[in-house]
């Protein structure tokens, strides 16, 4: 009896420790040939998604062009392909053609693409067309560590319908190098008699970036410049005139919309406040350099992050630009929240309100996101590949490629040894950086895009008006009162109940802190 | 047999109905419907884009631009082709070379050099304005100012299609006889005399042709205001090709950007019509 016992106890331990060594074995798995440093374990990781078996399954991905997100779609998909088994074909587009390509096979039934990258803001367009995220991703572990901003960019109705893998807003970048010498504080307090900070409102911005112009603060031999932004229309300049604008037209105390008044569907977009943001973004243009009405946005990063000009605002490519390792002003730059007004206009009053503390407000602005379609029928498979393009693994390897297009947008992003460490930034520089992204997504004023449908058309409109005014063409007024009668037309071809609906949402995000 | 002779027609026509006939008549049905990115498919709302149209101030501004944008480059181009051909033509040394350089720009394509010549009119790092100012003049706002950002799209037309010019007008001239040219040197007359009295007349056919061929292509200008201007400064630099792009492929008013294209079909259509005529007479007389 005691040896039977004895046998069959041996008999498990045996069992038990094979299982074990197997389950060892499977972990022990090096994935490190794929270019990450370690899986972490969750249901998208390495380990998990190997498990998956889509051999004899086709997956289609409709992306941007390489490198901003179609670099890391067409990595993380050959990876997918080699661990499942799955054929996965990437179809990359040009960005002026991705609206179009994705859009026509939705209106026309098709069941083109399982899987979709775009710009978040189109999910006014799109959503009727997406899949819902299931519950179970939801949950995995790298969505519950999605910021509060991330995750309210991904949600539509109530609903999760775009799956979250970058994270985008606008901030201020400046040269931290030029700002602490003394002898330019000096020469800045001489010209303009007050002292040189770095600038809280739109109005500083301007005085800064107009006293250093024209000369060399850098001692390169080259004259500099004091501001670089996306001004050239349709490139996305109507995200840098919401930065400017929404300071002045975005009251912290007022709801009920920023674009339009929620209740009439009204355009605000002429209001005072509009038109002031416009009168600074006009009078800007003494500080840009030689060319910089025509700047688009990759002339505004290599403006700023070659060392051309000495404050810019967007996205954080001009600032990854200025990190490169090559960069000869890397660890010389530094981030602030955007400029803020220490007037703003309140719509409900019909006065401008003084503000002792500028008002700010962060704008969350854009983004790359990515969407299964409502029609695939490979959606098991597609939500697993977004799964697997997200894991935590893989952010943390496509962070630290600025050409990805792939930014911050989870908590333990905004951990500034993983800046310092990882890519060797100045600690204190990687401090002001993180915590730069920490105050935007948790600031109480935000503005979101217009995510209504028909964005396309209003951004548009905007664009041309803004540009009318920028090349002297109409005054900031008549400029704007144009985009205001222009969006009254959209919204009426719309519907106006439509864009109401639509434009709840967004209002519903700003107005819930 | 009538009837097997026409049947052998119908491959052809069959192609002709579906590259050219069914993409027309399908344009001019999306036209009268409200196809947008919010409304898909083939509603019908009546002439409502042609009414809407009539009131787009930005869609005539372009019309307008594009009218002295094309006019204005086929012109300097056939001059330029013109003197260039005859250069040629002539008894020049290493012209076998000189035949192939002047072609060059032509078999570039439009995108990249766009790309390159939006480079080149940079204002900080552009060679344009480096070279003025090594030569002690002021670099220039290529493309952040209006009007010369509109004259520099026109020299990139200019630079890319004045070889097609060359090209057909060269033809032109190597098929000439040569008899009126011994009369007229028998005559007296020298090159000026020769060129207004012989050469210009005999070309009179060939220059028709070519002036019409790059109108038609020049009414298309699309690629160098995309990438050099986006339409601006402001709207300085937009044309109608570049309006219904955006209409059509960014902002998704398929019906809306279909009556623009139809419009601007019938517009072209009749203005080449005139300017046929007008040529024909100009040369007509001119030869008489």
């Amino acid at each position: 009896m005691r040896k039977q016992t004895l046998f069959r106890s041996l008999q498990v331990a045996t069992a038990t420790s094979a299982l074990a060594l197997a389950a060892g074995m499977a972990s022990a798995e090096d994935y490190t040939r794929f270019g990450i440093e370690e899986d972490v374990p969750g249901m998208c990781s390495y380990e998990s998604i190997d498990a998956k078996d889509y051999s004899g399954r086709e997956l289609t991905i409709i992306t941007h062009a390489i490198p901003v997100i179609g670099e890391p779609t067409k990595l993380h998909a050959e990876q997918f392909a080699e661990l499942t088994g799955a054929e996965v074909e990437v179809v990359h587009v040009p960005f002026g053609d991705l609206f179009q390509r994705i859009m026509i096979p939705f209106q026309t039934g098709q069941d083109a693409y399982d899987v979709l990258f775009y710009a978040s803001l189109w999910v006014g367009d799109f959503n009727p067309y997406l899949a819902t995220v299931p519950e179970e991703y939801q949950n995995a572990s790298g969505m519950q560590g999605l910021t509060d901003t991330t995750r309210d960019v991904g949600m539509w109705g109530g609903e999760m319908k775009q799956y979250i893998m970058d994270g985008d807003r606008h901030y201020l970048k400046f040269r931290e190098d030029i700002f602490s010498d003394p002898e330019m504080q000096a020469r800045f307090e001489e010209e303009t008699g007050r002292e040189l900070t770095v600038p809280e409102t739109w109005e500083e911005y301007n005085e800064v970036a107009r006293v250093f112009t024209g000369w060399d603060w850098d001692g390169d031999g080259e004259a500099n410049y004091g501001s670089a932004e996306v001004v050239k229309r349709d490139d996305l300049m109507f995200s840098a005139f919401i930065s400017r604008a929404a300071p002045y037209a975005k009251h912290p105390e007022v709801e009920g919309g920023f674009f339009f008044d929620l209740e009439t569907m009204e355009p605000l977009i002429n209001n005072p406040g509009w038109v002031r943001g416009l009168e600074l973004f006009v009078d800007a243009q003494e500080a840009f350099p030689p060319g910089g009405t025509n700047f688009g946005l990759g002339d505004e990063i290599f403006s700023f992050g070659g060392g051309e000009t000495l404050m810019s605002y967007s996205w954080d490519d001009a600032l990854i630009q200025a990190q490169q390792e090559d960069s000869p002003i890397r660890n010389d730059v530094n981030t602030a929240m955007l400029p803020g007004a220490r007037e703003v206009w309140n719509r409900e009053t019909g006065e401008w309100d003084t503000f002792e503390e500028p008002n700010r407000a962060a704008y969350i602005t854009w983004g790359w996101t990515s969407a299964v379609s409502e029609a695939s029928q490979n959606k098991d498979m597609a939500f697993d590949y977004l799964c697997f393009f997200a894991n935590e693994a893989n952010t943390k390897h496509d962070l630290q490629i600025g050409r990805f297009g792939v930014n911050p947008y989870r908590a333990d992003h905004f951990d500034a040894e993983f800046w310092a460490g990882e890519l060797g930034w100045d600690p204190d520089m990687a401090a002001q950086y993180v915590e730069t992204l920490q105050s935007i997504d948790g600031y109480d004023n935000r503005v979101f895009d217009l995510r209504v449908p028909g964005v396309g058309q209003f951004m548009t409109s905007l664009a041309a008006g803004v540009a009318e005014a920028v090349a002297g063409q109409s005054t900031p007024q008549e400029a704007l009162d144009g985009v205001a009668e222009e969006w009254t037309q959209i919204v009426e071809r719309i519907g106006p109940d439509r864009v109401r609906e639509a434009y709840a949402n967004v209002v519903e995000l700003e107005d819930a802190r | 047999m009538y009837r097997q002779k026409h049947l052998f027609l119908l491959p052809g026509l069959l192609v002709l109905v579906a590259i050219i006939i069914f993409p027309l008549l399908f344009t001019i049905r999306v036209s009268f419907s409200s196809w947008d990115v919010f409304q898909p498919g083939l509603d019908w709302i009546g002439g409502e884009n042609y009414g809407r149209l009539l009131e787009d101030a930005r869609y005539w501004g372009a019309l307008g631009r594009l009218l002295v944008m094309a006019v204005g480059t086929v012109l300097i181009q056939y001059v330029l082709g013109f003197a260039l051909a005859l250069l040629v033509w002539g008894d020049l040394r290493a012209r076998r070379f000189f035949r192939v350089l002047f072609l060059v720009p032509m078999m570039t394509t439009p995108v990249v050099m766009s790309v390159i010549w939006r480079t080149v009119f940079h204002e900080s790092i552009g060679p344009l304005n480096g070279i003025l100012q090594a030569v002690g003049l002021h670099g220039l706002p290529w493309l952040s100012e209006p009007t010369l950002a509109f004259i520099s799209v026109m020299m990139v037309e200019i630079w890319q299609w004045t070889p097609f010019m060359f090209l057909l007008l060269l033809a032109g001239l190597v098929s000439l006889p040569r008899e009126p040219y011994l009369a007229a040197k028998i005559d007296g007359a020298g090159p000026i005399r020769t060129f207004f009295a012989v050469t210009f007349p005999a070309m009179a056919g060939i220059s028709i042709a070519a002036i019409l061929i790059r109108l038609i292509e020049a009414s298309k200008i699309m690629e160098s205001v995309y990438v050099m201007t986006s339409g601006g400064p402001g709207t300085a630099t937009e044309t109608s090709s570049y309006y219904i792009y955006i209409r059509g492929l960014r902002d998704f008013q398929l019906g809306y950007a279909s009556s623009l294209s139809v419009t601007y079909l019938v517009i072209m259509i009749i203005s080449l019509t005139i300017i046929a005529k007008v040529l024909v007479r100009f040369f007509v007389k001119d030869r008489t």
